[in-house]
């Protein structure tokens, strides 16, 4: 198309309009954003012809891996002359884009959803847990799951109580969009990829431990958290050191001795979940009244204060519930240490009440967990049980000193 | 040399930093800092991404010919968006106001709604891999029948401290981008157009001074040549010399070409290991080399070695590109037997790679893959040279002759910065700018209005004091007075090394204001503002507390009566003197009274009593 304004004339590529202006690639390679009659169409571009089409021969000596998105971050590419960023998922893409990645496996690749992660629902983490589980049989030497950061510690913790696995399942993401030089996600799928290859035997999330490109954490899946909004490292174990670190570029992986090695267990899938089940942060002055809107739910996570505690008032319509049959946990908005509802009146009146204390989980794990167990027990009393038992490395039995 | 019948093109970017409060693209000052003052540093690679069309820009791509490791050092002014961990704040829309003054002051056309891009930058100067630039206003109007082509508002890019290290303090500082029409022929031309342009951005008040806040780019062309990109020029009177010798650059290739085609001269891709050749060598650069590999440029020999610009060959130019593979440089045999090779081991070589007398060798020494590399980067250039000039991107050496940098980036680097919103410039905005008055009307005008001589005038006009000077005019004081205090005195009270910057504008203007009241006299100036540079930085109070407090101890208040007293004693103790010389002693008692007096009277009070005194005796 042809610009003309201000007494000039330029040539450039019409890509859209938004908001009642056309957006315009001028030949200098600038977009500028211009009222539609002050461009005048000369000729249609040829269409562009899909790009990355071939497929990248991989090495069959090397052990396969299974690559499943649910929303690419991974391979995502830009279109220079549009600008616009698209996703590409097969592992051809994947491997093109990081071609190291064809030195550490061979992949097969699966796609679950291409969702932000904020549109992820338990439904999705189960469909996840199966497709996980379907690889795992088919005899993959390990899992990697690729996911948005927003809620990727959610479903790793989903598929954590889902899933018992022999091999590694590794979830990773990128915190910086992957059209950039500097995006962490490259670095982030090697490491992922060095794990998913090597001898850890259960789920975890691995990300930059540092703002330097030189190391990546593994984080035990239900205990790990998103704690920043932006940075690479955002995403840290809490209450425990990481299961252990990938170093950049050597890419070697060194395991505590905590972790689980490979080869533990068999696969089991059960993947029952009960989503009527809620989490509720709660603020000084909230409204007791906000409860009734779980009214029939078949559990409740609250995210008390301190120690775990809610207002006075908010004690007897909770006793309501749990006798109705809701199974109520509590655990505490500081995500550092342990519920401990013996200590003050309201902690033990909720006790009396028959909320459980969820000992030192986080929010979010409890209330995946929560879904879980009552996915597949019915009695109160057992679930309760349950809740207070450490299942998935979701609960620690110590609370270390960290010194 | 005749530029017309050459054909010589040239245009310039300039790039000037703007003088705001915050940064382009987050809330951080724009302050420059010491390194020693650095709070941290971290490290990144970056890796060029694959575009659409699966093509990966060339100049992007040349960067990655090493894999390098980048470290940043950080400081307190330095804030999550310069480590490329946050995403950028809104473009800052006192930038945008400057930009878009400077953009009227040119007579530009506003586009309706800046967009923000991405230009791929992955030389480590940008953490992000990009530089966020926008284009702001098209086509201006410049002297000579020259025209602007754009205006862009972009972030200035991390300052390299050393090798690949990077201060991310400049990181950030938005940066006007100007880009000429390729209107100019001559080099005088381009300098010309340069110093125009450098003074519209100073017109503003409202741009950054000093070395390095201003850049010029310079593309020259002669036809037959090609375009070629110099970088970072930053001493405005090294441009024509810039221009002028790429010129005789692009000349002394296109020569270099002809004569190579005369002679049929092509290159041989064989690459000759010859790592065991040089196995007992003095050269302690080949000795220690793991391998050597060797080329035949057939026809290349004298060409080679031949200057095509002061201090730069033809194999200084293959030398840069082998250079990109992390190699020293390159030995041919136009300058051969040297640095310890012997004429025997030349002599050997040519045998090896079976040279005649009218070939050129080339030899790479470094590990295996880095020689590999060269090797292929010589031929690379050596190919280019049948073929004529190269276009590229070049940085300025010392004296104004260059070097090669990269290839010209594509148009493959840009694309949207999505985490921008677009800015709207409607008409109510563009019109609300006020366009300041050029530096050169304005020395005009103080010509004109003040009656400062033209010098001054122009002087005081472009000095960086230049706010200070309508400050102090505005407050009453006399324009002559205020110039030669900020000009004059100043410079040579810095040259004597008192501290003058860091008396501060308005301690300046308050002692100009006492001097213009009669607090004390023109004469004192100096030596105020010794004192004040003497206590600056000691908490001293207010600037009229501290004015105050250097008359009370440099030049304290004297009364009439004193002076009198003073001038009465004076002329006592000298009156032989005094009835000698008649009214001619004047002159040499005025000296001794100013100086009993230092400055603390107004020398024409003191003349006057003086005269009296004298006329008293004398009579």
């Amino acid at each position: 198309m042809r610009y003309a304004s201000g007494g000039t004339a330029l040539t450039g590529t019409y890509i859209t309009e938004r908001d009642g202006m056309a957006v315009v690639k001028l030949d200098n390679g600038y977009n500028i954003g211009t009222s539609p009659e002050k461009i005048e169409l000369i000729e249609r571009a040829a269409p562009q012809p899909p790009a990355g089409a071939g497929v990248v021969v991989q090495n069959p000596d090397l052990p396969e891996l299974a690559i499943i998105s649910t929303g690419g971050t991974i391979a995502s590419r830009v279109d220079y002359r549009t600008g616009a960023v698209t996703s590409q998922f097969s592992a051809s893409d994947i491997l093109r884009a990081i071609p190291e990645l064809g030195d550490i496996a061979r992949y097969r690749d699966r796609q679950v959803a291409s969702i932000l992660s904020e549109n992820m629902r338990p439904a999705l983490w189960q469909e996840l847990a199966r497709a996980v589980y379907d690889e795992i049989r088919h005899g993959v030497s390990g899992v990697i799951v690729t996911h948005g950061t927003d809620t990727m510690a959610y479903s790793a913790a989903a598929v954590r109580f889902m899933l018992k696995t022999p091999v590694p399942v590794v979830f990773v993401g990128s915190q910086r969009s992957a059209d950039r030089p500097s995006s962490d996600n490259a670095m982030n799928a090697l490491c992922s990829a060095a794990v998913a290859a090597g001898d850890l035997g259960e789920v975890a999330v691995v990300m930059h431990a540092t703002t330097n490109d030189d190391r990546c954490a593994i984080h035990r899946a239900t205990r790990v958290r998103k704690m920043h909004t932006s940075r690479r490292d955002a995403f840290r174990s809490m209450g425990m050191a990481p299961l252990g670190y990938v170093d950049y570029p050597s890419l070697s992986v060194a395991l505590s001795d905590e972790a689980v090695r490979r080869g533990t267990g068999e696969p089991e899938l059960h993947d029952a979940l009960e989503e009527r089940c809620a989490l509720l942060n709660f603020y000084p002055g909230m409204p007791a009244a906000v409860l009734d809107a779980f009214e029939g739910y078949a559990g409740l996570v609250i995210s008390g204060t301190g120690l775990g505690h809610v207002a006075t008032e908010w004690i007897p319509p909770l006793r309501d519930m749990i006798e109705d049959g809701t199974t109520v946990v509590m655990t505490s908005q500081c995500l550092h240490g342990r519920v401990c509802d013996r200590v003050y009146n309201t902690g033990r009146d909720l006790l009396a009440a028959g909320v459980i204390e969820g000992e030192d989980m986080l929010p979010e794990a409890a209330l995946v967990k929560l879904m879980w167990v009552l996915g597949h027990e019915k009695d109160p009393e057992r679930a309760g049980e349950l809740m207070q038992t450490d299942l998935a490395g979701e609960i620690r039995r110590r609370s270390t000193n960290e010194l | 040399m005749n530029y017309k019948e050459l054909g010589l093109k040239a245009g310039i970017e300039i790039h000037q930093q703007l003088d705001t409060a915050e940064k382009l693209f987050c809330r951080c000052p724009t302050l420059l800092r010491d390194t020693s003052e650095r709070t941290g540093e971290f490290y990144r690679y970056l890796r060029a991404t694959e575009s659409e069309l699966g093509e990966i820009d060339r100049a992007a791509r040349e960067e990655m010919k090493l894999v390098r490791k980048f470290c940043y050092y950080t400081y307190d002014t330095v804030c999550l968006v310069e480590h490329d961990e946050e995403p950028p704040a809104p473009m800052n829309p006192e930038a945008l106001e400057v930009c878009l003054t400077i953009a009227k002051m040119l007579g530009m056309t506003p586009v309706e709604q800046v967009q923000t891009m991405r230009k791929l930058v992955i030389d480590g100067s940008n953490t992000s891999g990009f530089q966020r630039t926008a284009l702001v206003a098209l086509s201006g109007a410049l002297p000579d029948g020259c025209r602007i082509e754009t205006i862009c508002l972009e972030e200035e890019a991390a300052q390299r401290v050393e090798g690949d290290t990077f201060s991310l303090d400049r990181l950030g500082i938005p940066l006007v981008e100007i880009t000429t029409a390729p209107c100019m022929h001559t080099p005088k031309a381009v300098q010309r157009i340069a110093e125009y342009i450098g003074m519209v951005l100073r017109s503003t008040g409202r741009v950054k001074r000093g070395l390095g806040t201003i850049r010029q780019d310079i593309n020259v062309s002669i036809a037959g040549g090609a375009r070629v990109e110099i970088k970072g020029v930053q001493e405005l009177n090294l441009i024509a010399e810039v221009v002028s010798r790429e010129v005789e650059r692009q000349t002394n290739l296109l020569a270099v070409r002809d004569a190579l085609r005369e002679r049929g001269a092509r290159v041989d891709h064989t690459v000759v290991d010859v790592t065991e050749l040089f196995a007992g060598t003095a050269s302690s650069i080949l000795k220690k080399a793991k391998s050597i590999l060797a080329i035949r440029l057939c026809g290349f020999a004298g060409l080679v070695g031949r200057e095509i610009q002061p201090g730069r060959r033809l194999g200084s130019e293959m030398s840069d590109y082998a250079k990109k593979c992390g190699v020293g440089g390159i030995f041919h045999t136009d300058e051969l037997p040297a640095y310890g090779v012997t004429a025997e081991e030349v002599a050997r070589l040519r045998e090896v790679v079976g040279a005649a007398e009218e070939d050129c060798v080339v030899i790479v020494a470094a590990g295996r893959e880095r020689a590999g590399c060269a090797i292929e980067q010589v031929m690379i250039r050596a190919e280019m040279a049948l073929s004529g000039v190269p276009e590229e991107t070049r940085k300025m050496l010392e004296e104004g002759s260059t070097a090669y940098m990269r290839p010209l980036p594509g148009a493959a680097r840009m694309y949207p910065e999505t985490d921008v919103f677009p800015v709207e410039i409607d008409l109510d905005r563009w019109e609300s700018i006020a366009v300041p008055e050029l530096l050169t009307d304005r020395a005009e005008r103080f010509v004109r209005a003040f009656g400062l001589d033209e010098a001054l005038a122009h002087q005081m006009a472009f000095s960086e004091r230049l706010p200070t000077f309508e400050a102090a005019v505005a407050a009453g004081v006399r324009p002559t007075t205020a110039a030669r205090t900020l000009l004059a005195t100043c410079r040579e009270l810095a040259r004597d090394g008192v501290a003058v910057d860091r008396v501060s504008k308005e301690e300046i203007l308050t002692l100009l204001s006492a001097v213009e009241a009669g607090r004390a006299a023109k004469e004192a100036i100096p030596d105020l503002i010794t004192e004040l540079a003497r206590t600056a930085g000691g908490g001293g109070g207010t600037p009229r507390e501290r004015v105050d407090a250097a008359i009370a101890r440099m030049a304290p208040a004297v009364s009439r009566a004193d002076v009198e007293a003073i001038v009465h004693r004076i002329v006592a103790e000298r009156e032989a003197f005094a009835r000698e010389k008649g009214m001619g002693a004047l002159g040499p008692l005025m000296g001794v009274v100013m100086q009993e007096l230092r400055g603390s009277v107004d020398g024409k009070v003191v003349s006057e009593v003086l005269r009296r005194e004298l006329k008293e005796l004398l009579a």
